[in-house]
């Protein structure tokens, strides 16, 4: 059985400020990222979908370490946004000095844009992921 | 199925830079393991190794079959398990349900890393390899940061404001500390006051240097053994009396339970239920406290407190030697220490040794103990339990 949404055509969208999910026709409910089945009900039968790419922070943290090779990305604002389809998801938060970040900034409204990863010698290939602001 | 009995154990002194290879690490404790079972390397029937780093600290993969050379037993079955820091944990299940079965009466399990080899930048990429590399990585996941997540959504759902929480997670720092003092394996023999934690570097926010674990080398052993052939070789049995585990996807997709680990739960439950026993019956428990507020969302998940009060219980001493659940009596490992897939296997160590009633002599005994729990969490999946008894 092949994956109805792979991770090549969810970055190749996310490269474009497009963030597919797939929609269970059996519960009606979200599945993003993509997995091979629904989250919700494991069924399979699953449409592409276009999330709107909006949502709400619900945690967030700022590092000041990270892995070789990404050092120059830090400091960095990890936020996990609740999309308004309902999964949640792992991005970064841009827009916001980090030195001023407290807990208000959950439940805060996030628009999604994106930013490469360009990869390592570990990770096979680049990856996009969200990158947030404000809506 | 049959009755299991833990028998022997060795453990290694955690720490930064061992001079010794994985290989030799393992062998010392395993030959531990062996000779305080009155068993010889002839004897073991099969191996179970926990080893998660061995390729890129040393580029050496396969670490079992070696070390099992090594030591003498010669061509003995080795197996290599793997769930990030549970991986000694998931080694010790399946010895465990090897034994039960009957297909093997006696099986050594241990658990090796050295991670300090590797440097902290290479360290900080390597674990990160345990969260979803497609859809979580490529945002700067690292674990200080997926505990540092899930610390502001339990300030958040419980509505503990973020300094009073910053608190509860130093107290847990400190009494770690504390213990880790009185472990003679321990990597950090150092007291620690909460102003020490929190005036330490910010790792990511909320978590600083002194809410993580370090990195670490080191390795342990146990001798797993069916209780007919323990009774010729031991007085003193420490049975597994339950045992769980459970997995769950990436960090975003357990959403509707975080900052819960359903996982945990899940295993915690099962291991109980084989044990006839709830979390009240535990006598002393050790639980994977890679972070400090790990340790708090471990303890609920565990069934020692409700949900957000553990930061409460920990101030009020009821986590401590004499308190209504003694936990991390070895310091866990902030202060002794976090070789992963040692871990498992160290847990296991110390907790058969308190149900022998052995650690009188280094203060940190918790008298008459009859129930142990064991809780080891790999990466944001892989959850095991596992109860220990002495009758």
């Amino acid at each position: 059985m092949e994956y109805k949404l792979t991770f090549k055509e969810y970055n190749k969208a996310l490269k474009q400020d497009k963030l597919l999910g797939l929609k269970c026709n059996d519960c009606g409910m979200y599945t993003c990222p993509p997995m091979m089945v629904c989250h919700h009900c494991a069924g399979t039968n699953l449409e592409i979908v276009e999330m709107a790419g909006t949502g709400k922070i619900v945690s967030f943290t700022t590092s000041y370490i990270g892995s070789e090779g990404r050092e120059g990305e830090l400091p960095i604002t990890i936020v996990m946004v609740e999309l308004d389809e309902g999964p949640w998801i792992f991005g970064n938060l841009i827009d916001i000095d980090h030195r001023t970040i407290t807990m208000d900034l959950i439940g805060k409204k996030v628009k999604l844009g994106h930013k490469v990863f360009p990869g390592d010698k570990y990770s096979a290939g680049d990856a996009a992921r969200p990158v947030f602001s404000f809506a | 199925m049959r009755k299991v009995v833990v028998l022997g154990g060795g453990h290694s002194k955690f720490c930064f830079n061992s001079p010794k290879t994985s290989v030799e690490m393992l062998s010392e404790v395993a030959m531990d393991a062996i000779i305080e079972s009155n068993l010889t390397p002839k004897d073991i029937q099969a191996i179970n190794v926990g080893n998660v780093l061995g390729d890129f600290s040393e580029g050496q993969g396969m670490v079992q079959s070696f070390f099992a050379n090594d030591i003498g037993c010669f061509n003995v079955p080795a197996n290599r398990f793997e769930a990030a820091c549970a991986s000694g944990s998931i080694a010790i299940r399946d010895a465990f349900i090897w034994v039960a079965s009957g297909y093997y009466d006696i099986v050594l399990v241990g658990g090796v890393e050295r991670a300090t080899a590797m440097g902290t930048p290479l360290a900080t990429r390597t674990f990160a390899m345990y969260g979803d590399s497609r859809y979580e990585y490529p945002a700067g996941f690292t674990f200080p940061a997926a505990f540092a997540l899930l610390a502001h959504l339990y300030s958040d759902k419980y509505k503990i404001p973020l300094p009073r929480l910053k608190k509860m997670m130093a107290a847990v720092s400190v009494q770690s500390h504390e213990y880790g003092m009185l472990n003679p394996n321990a990597q950090i023999q150092k007291l620690l006051t909460k102003a020490d934690v929190l005036n330490s570097f910010m790792v990511t926010t909320p978590i600083q240097l002194h809410d993580a674990c370090p990195f670490s080398d080191g390795a342990a052993a146990i001798v797993l053994a069916s209780e007919d052939a323990a009774k010729k070789l031991t007085d003193k049995p420490v049975y597994i009396k339950g045992i769980g585990q459970a997995s769950s996807g990436k960090l975003s997709s357990q959403y509707r339970y975080l900052p819960r680990l359903r996982a945990r739960e899940l295993a915690a439950e099962q291991a109980y239920k084989m044990a006839g026993l709830t979390p009240r019956d535990i006598d002393v428990c050790e639980l994977h406290d890679c972070f400090s507020i790990a340790a708090l969302i471990a303890a609920e998940g565990l069934g020692f407190f409700e949900y957000g009060t553990a930061g409460e219980a920990w101030e009020r001493g009821e986590t401590r030697l004499g308190g209504k659940i003694p936990i991390n009596m070895s310091g866990g490992l902030k202060s002794k220490g976090h070789p992963v897939a040692a871990t498992g296997l160290s847990q296991a160590y110390e907790l058969t040794r308190q149900l022998r009633g052995q650690m009188a002599d280094q203060g940190r005994q918790v008298d008459g103990a009859k129930y142990a729990l064991q809780d080891t969490l790999g990466g944001d999946g892989v959850l095991v339990s596992i109860i220990y008894a002495n009758q």
